[in-house]
This record gives structure tokens, C-alpha cells and sequence, in this order.
């Protein structure tokens, strides 16, 4: 593996091997001396065009726990506000001899092109509305360790609901791309608004309702509603929005036992879930930030630890 | 040209030579208390786990765990991505006897390796060292405590120990290989 752009990439022995040592990563947090020595002397720049709290502090722990050294760029007080382009940005850093850059912008596919300009890996941290890799791989992570704990077996079989503004998101993307290949199906959940074109072509089943499904999911995972979509007419009201579509504490007990309810956050509680939900036994949702840095070890161990491609 | 593999233990000269190992361990450590034993991934994880079963026809319990020393390798970046062990400690390493067991002694990498990778556990109060086969080639200063043979080798000869754990049989080869 050389980059990290899509989950479409991946095959499902790449997956596997990613998850597993995720695993292994999770294990490093809980030991006294958290470093390992594996990517000692390699160097890993954060280069966000867009605001990222999670992921760009994630990429920089997981980055510094493998011994490598790590930079964080971003848009704001760097060349790009003076005007640089993102490609002359993209040589400069690569010239400084960097081995792998970590990568969000707002353009869908922006980190696939910037893989052709570079000699180092890149790693797509989220493209406009296309892909975030690494979060689909971080959520499957925090279902696996949710299905183990439990006894309840792989996500092979399993049926995942995924409730949300799905138009505008990229994790939908990746996760619907990660959860089929590793066997699981996938029912999307949203108004027509807010259903991505083409969606038909992915695979997967399409509810407007989320009251039938629910009984049969094992995971119920809610995406963020960004409440300036309100403006554009998107849906109605946040009323009618938490009415039909909100993870409300009187849904939570339509859940099958043992189903968890997944959110890769920022959570706007309240509005797309409860504080009910978020906070109830079933709720993976610090699992996944806990994921989080365990699988960003893993890729970025994968994508450097050997030999130069 | 390569020639025909030349064996150098049987599996029941392995057996043996394993019961004397234990023996030694417990001899050299007045019993088992406080010792532990780590195999190295991939072939001393089964290897360990026999010896302590030795151990245990002797009344001594030995708890055996797992020690992967991928990362800490020195050679990483000289291969391509290598697949990442399981490390399973039976407890802490802090102020135990921990005994590192692997299946062939060579260079020394693998065991400087996998002093790194305990400093990094834990502080043991000493660490010992077993290995199967010892075929000589030092390049860094490190000894086995404890030797089930000694094989003189050549670099370009290939010493290979099958464990029924996970090959089927037991079995300690060498055979030149030639590039």
C-alpha cells in the first residue's frame, strides 16, 4: 500500500490486516511506555484546508506513538491564505523530503490528484463529499470490538443503518463501501433531500422512515445534521426533523438487544440523538474517538513501516 | 544449487532437548519463583509453552506469555510490510524474571529487538535468555542463558525449526541455499 484514498482501494485482506493491528495499537494505550519505535526517523505533515479537531489530533498522536515525527499545516496562517495553490503547497512540502502527508480538503478527489503530484503517501483525512477512509475504518473497528465484547460474532451478516444528512457526507461514502465489502448490509436512512444522486447505484437499501427499521439493525449509526442545511431547505423544521428521523430516547427502545448505536461525531445531541441514546450501554460513540488513534497507528504503520515502494 | 535439507534434531531429540531446557531454567532460578516465561513470535511462542508444561510435570508453574517484536525490528524498512504479532504478558514484567525463548539464535537482532520491546513493558528484575538451536554468526554482543544445541553454521546455510504447533511435525533442518 502506498496511499490511503478510498476504501474502494482497499481489498479485504488489506482491511483485515488494518483492523487487526488496530487491535494490537489498542493494546499500546493502556501500557506504561505508550511509543513504539516502527517509524522512527519518518515524517508525517497534517495538511488540512479545512477545520478538523478529531482527526488531525488523532493522525498527530498516532503519528508520534510510532516514533515518527509529525507537523500539522493548515489552511489558516500558512502560504495557502496568501494565495498559494494547493498543488505548488503540496511540492513544497513534499521537497522537504516528508514521507507521508495527511490530507483534508473540500474538494471531492482533491487527495487522488495530489497523490499523482507527490513522491510521499498520502492519506485522504476527507475530500469534499466524497471519501473519509479512515473514520469508515475507524467506525467498523469500534463495531468490531462492540460485537466481540459481546459475543455476538463478526460484522459478516450483520445489518447497519446509517440516518443522517447522507447528501452532504463523505463518511456515508466510505462506510457504505468498508461495511459491504466486510459483508454487512446497509440500509440508509433520510428524506429524499437529503439522499445522495445516484444512490440507487451503491447497493444498498433506502429508507425515508426510520420507525421499520430499527428493529432489525444491529447497528444504528446517526450522522451529524448540520443546522445551516436548515437554509437550504433541506427539511422543514428541526421539530418535524427529530419527529421522523431523530434516535429520540422512545426510539432507543425499538432496538433489538444487544444492537449499538454508532456516531462519528461532532453530536448534535438533541437533534439527530438524545442524550438517551449517546449516553445509554449501547452507545459506541467513545469507542470510536478511542478507535480512532488505534487505526490511524495501524494505517500509518501499514503505509510506511516498509520498504520504499 | 541447493542441497537436500540435513536434519539436526529429531522430534524426539527436540523433546529432550526441551525436558533439559526447563530443567535448566528452574535449576538456574532455584524453582519458578518469580519467572516467567516470553516466547518470541512467531516459533518460541509454542516453544515456551512447552517448556512450561515440562516444568509443570515438575510441580513448577511457569506462566508463558507472548512477545512480538515486529516494530522494534531494525530491519523494517529493509521489507516489505511485515504482519504485526499479538504480545499477551501473563502479568506484569515489573521486578520478574523474565525468560525470552526463541527457536534459533543467530545474529542477536531479534533478541536486541526484543530488549527494547521489554524495556517498554516494564522493568524485569533480570532477563534471561533460551534458545533451540544456537548456530553461531553473532553480530552484536548477546548469549543464551540456556542452548538446546549448538550448530555450527555457515551464513549462507538456512536452519529451519518446525514446531508441530504450527508445521505439523518437530523438526530442526539446515540445509545452503545458494543465491
Amino acid at each position: 500500500m502506498k496511499h490511503l484514498l478510498s476504501i474502494a482501494d482497499l481489498s479485504v485482506e488489506e482491511i483485515h490486516s488494518i483492523l487487526n493491528l488496530a487491535e494490537e495499537m489498542h493494546d499500546v494505550q493502556s501500557r506504561p511506555v505508550k511509543k513504539l519505535p516502527a517509524l522512527r526517523g519518518r515524517t508525517v505533515v497534517n495538511l488540512f484546508f479545512e477545520d478538523s479537531t478529531r482527526t488531525r489530533s488523532s493522525f498527530e498522536l498516532a503519528a508520534k506513538w510510532l516514533s515518527a515525527d509529525a507537523i500539522n499545516v493548515s489552511a489558516k496562517g500558512s502560504s495557502v491564505s496568501k494565495g498559494e495553490s494547493m498543488r505548488d503547497t503540496l511540492l513544497t512540502l513534499d521537497a522537504m523530503g516528508v514521507d507521508a502527508i495527511v490530507m483534508r480538503h473540500a474538494g471531492s478527489g482533491a487527495v487522488r490528484q495530489a497523490a499523482g503530484w507527490v513522491r510521499a503517501s498520502m492519506i485522504n483525512a476527507g475530500d469534499g463529499m466524497h471519501e473519509h477512509p479512515t473514520q469508515a475504518l475507524l467506525d467498523a473497528h469500534a463495531i468490531r470490538r462492540h460485537l466481540a465484547r459481546n459475543g455476538l460474532g463478526t460484522i459478516d451478516g450483520k445489518r447497519v443503518s446509517i440516518t443522517g444528512d447522507l447528501i452532504h457526507s463523505r463518511v456515508v461514502r466510505s462506510n457504505v463501501l468498508l461495511l459491504k465489502k466486510l459483508g454487512a448490509s446497509v440500509v440508509l436512512v433520510a428524506p429524499p433531500t437529503l439522499l445522495p444522486p445516484g444512490v440507487e447505484t451503491w447497493g444498498v437499501d433506502v429508507s425515508h422512515e426510520l420507525d421499520p427499521v430499527l428493529p432489525d439493525v444491529d447497528v444504528a449509526m446517526m450522522l451529524r445534521v448540520q443546522r445551516e442545511r436548515m437554509l437550504g431547505g433541506y427539511f422543514p423544521s428541526e421539530r418535524e426533523y427529530i419527529d421522523a428521523y431523530g434516535l429520540t430516547a422512545g426510539r432507543l427502545a425499538k432496538l433489538k438487544e444487544g444492537a449499538c448505536i454508532a456516531h462519528p461525531g461532532p453530536m448534535n445531541r438533541g437533534l439527530e440523538i438524545s442524550s438517551a441514546a449517546a449516553d445509554s450501554a449501547g452507545s459506541i460513540v467513545l469507542d470510536q474517538v478511542s478507535s480512532g488513534v488505534a487505526v490511524r497507528m495501524s494505517v500509518l504503520y501499514h503505509l510506511l513501516a516498509g520498504e520504499e515502494q | 544449487m541447493e542441497q537436500a535439507p540435513r536434519t539436526v534434531m529429531t522430534a524426539d531429540e527436540m523433546t529432550w532437548t526441551l525436558t533439559r531446557m526447563a530443567h535448566e531454567i528452574l535449576e538456574r532460578n532455584h524453582g519458578s519463583a518469580g519467572v516467567i516465561l516470553l516466547g518470541i513470535l512467531t516459533r518460541g511462542a509454542p516453544l515456551a509453552a512447552r517448556l512450561a508444561e515440562i516444568a509443570a510435570e515438575q510441580g513448577h508453574t511457569l506462566p508463558v506469555g507472548n512477545l512480538d517484536i515486529t516494530m522494534y525490528r531494525d530491519d523494517l524498512r529493509a521489507h516489505p510490510t511485515r504482519p504485526v504479532g499479538r504480545t499477551v504478558l501473563p502479568g506484569p514484567v515489573d521486578d520478574a524474571v523474565v525468560v525470552l525463548v526463541d527457536d534459533v539464535l543467530y545474529s542477536g537482532r531479534t533478541v536486541q529487538a526484543a530488549l527494547h520491546a521489554l524495556a517498554d513493558l516494564g522493568r524485569p528484575r533480570a532477563i534471561q535468555l533460551a534458545a533451540l538451536v544456537d548456530r553461531g554468526l553473532r553480530e552484536l554482543p548477546i548469549q543464551a542463558d540456556v542452548v538446546g544445541r549448538q550448530v555450527p553454521t555457515a551464513r549462507d546455510e538456512r536452519v529451519r525449526v518446525a514446531v508441530r504447533e504450527i508445521d505439523g511435525e518437530d523438526l530442526v533442518t539446515i540445509e545452503r541455499t545458494s543465491l
